[in-house]
């Protein structure tokens, strides 16, 4: 459906979407090569498991969201493409694996406690 | 002049609740609101049915708020039975974390007032230790102490909420009237008529539910509304698988899977403004209790205005000098929205307060300072 212009600048980064080689000028979007490679949907939703493609391409409509290099529920559309970039599908909601961020722990002090309310 | 059973003046979470409570009963009503140049705070809010930090020294708030848990589940059932709409409730408890020993400790002593306080009419509370919490948390930051639990806790989507007390009160007939200010209002002892421009309104019967709006409006009506706002301010995640089965008082998972983190409290008028530091301090205390929560990323930050009482706590009353005017205030919509719907509206109905919501009026206030 979509087709670089022909006057537009060189394909010169080489990016992989879902496992497809995509080439884009520099500059252009993770998004921008999801739409090159064709494919129908880039993300499943969370909730109803629809699929969905870039959209807005400004970062608002959240469609685009790809895992890129190994994490979850990037937006693509804000993500300049990088040689050798890895886009795949994203499926439903990111998966959460506490026990693998649980060396992350920054040093903070303690702010006022606050009480729950609605 | 059209004239109705009741009018409510206030679209938010109240006015709604109320208004639907009323046509629900077969009333002819109409709801008077402001559109979206109003500060609604239902707009802003962070979904928590919340029970078990409600009413420490004032026991009549602990049981309406009690009540008004009770009444949910029936409420959010008969609410999508009628409209369609997943109000996304859940009321299986929910935890407030304690990050020190000294939180953990007060936390404590305040649930063992409440219980106090409470009497025959009981609260149920445990205090969990840090191994308690870890079972039902994954990946619980070793900052957390521990925490206060009680079964009477839970959550639900307030934007869904609002939409489907807005359509469960179309659907029973009754008359939205948006995009109109209540200025000015024709006032008598059971006969209430407002003006809107060449278009007349009259009722025997309204409820002020106008949020901060209450305030100005409130003595036109022989009534008194001392509110004020208090900005709060949240942020939100992406998506994410459920990690969590309750809420956990200023962290919840909403039904979607973002992850919403709060809260905090400022006077700062009518700003609705957002400030770097009070995001850290919010994003901090997140973090310390889930380290995890760093990886995700904030799609969305807002900052809202509670509707806060002078003292914390609703107020409601009936006009002594105008009766059949009625006043509803309160910061808590989405957790008093079963007992604005289910208790509140039918006293309306019925033409006057029960007297377990004495303790709510604003006489309360009339008390003079000691010298």
């Amino acid at each position: 459906m979509f087709r670089p212009r022909p006057d537009g600048p060189a394909a010169t980064i080489a990016v992989e979407v879902e496992g497809r080689t995509v080439r884009v000028p520099a500059g252009a979007s993770a998004a921008a090569a999801v739409l090159l490679a064709g494919l129908p949907s880039i993300r499943e939703t969370p909730v109803t498991g629809s699929g969905r493609a870039p959209y807005c391409m400004m970062g608002i409509c959240f469609d685009c969201l790809a895992e890129i290099n190994g994490v979850p529920n990037r937006q693509s559309c804000m993500i300049a493409a990088r040689p050798g970039m890895r886009i795949r599908r994203q499926y439903g909601a990111r998966e959460i694996a506490p026990n693998d961020a649980s060396d992350h722990l920054p040093f903070f002090p303690l702010p006022e406690p606050r009480s729950g309310g609605a | 002049m059209r004239r109705f059973d009741a009018i409510v003046i206030g679209g938010g979470l109240v006015g709604s609740a109320i208004a639907y409570g009323l046509a629900r009963a077969g009333l002819d009503c109409a709801l008077v609101d402001e559109g979206d140049v109003a500060y609604r705070a239902s707009r802003g809010n962070f979904g928590l049915v919340w029970v078990q930090s409600k009413g420490l020294g004032a026991p009549h708030y602990q049981r309406w708020s009690r009540l008004s848990s009770e009444e949910w589940p029936g409420l959010a059932a008969e609410l999508g039975e009628r409209t369609g709409i997943d109000v996304g409730h859940e009321r299986k408890g929910g935890v407030q974390l304690c990050l020190s020993e000294a939180e953990f400790d007060n936390r404590r002593a305040m649930m063992q007032q409440m219980q106090a306080e409470a009497g025959n009419f009981g609260f149920e509370y445990r205090m969990l230790d840090r191994r308690e919490l870890a079972d039902i948390l994954s990946g619980l930051g070793p900052t957390v102490v521990g925490g206060s639990w009680t079964p009477y806790d839970g959550h639900a989507g307030s934007l869904a909420l609002l939409h489907a007390l807005h359509k469960g009160f179309l659907g029973k007939r009754g008359t939205y009237l948006p995009m109109r200010t209540v200025a000015d209002a024709s006032v008598a002892p059971g006969d209430f008529r407002l003006g809107f421009g060449a278009e007349e309104i009259a009722a025997p019967k309204i409820v002020l539910a106008a949020g901060l709006g209450n305030a100005k409006l409130a003595p036109l009506f022989g009534l008194s509304a001392p509110v004020r706002p208090q900005r709060g301010q949240i942020l939100v995640t992406e998506r994410a698988s459920r990690i969590w089965p309750i809420p956990l008082g200023s962290l919840r998972q909403t039904q979607e899977g973002t992850i919403m983190l709060g809260s905090s409290e400022e006077d700062v008028g009518f700003d609705t403004g957002q400030k770097p530091e009070i995001m850290r301090n919010i994003a901090r205390r997140a973090v310390l209790s889930f380290p995890w929560i760093a990886e995700l990323q904030i799609v969305r930050a807002w900052a809202a205005l509670r509707v806060m009482p002078a003292d914390g706590l609703p107020i409601y009353d009936e006009s002594e000098q105008f009766p059949g005017a009625f006043t509803a205030n309160c910061h808590s919509g989405v957790t008093l929205a079963g007992a604005h719907a289910n208790a509140f509206a039918p006293m309306i109905a019925a033409g006057a307060l029960d007297p377990m919501l004495t303790p709510f009026s604003a006489e309360r206030f009339d008390v003079p300072a000691a010298a």
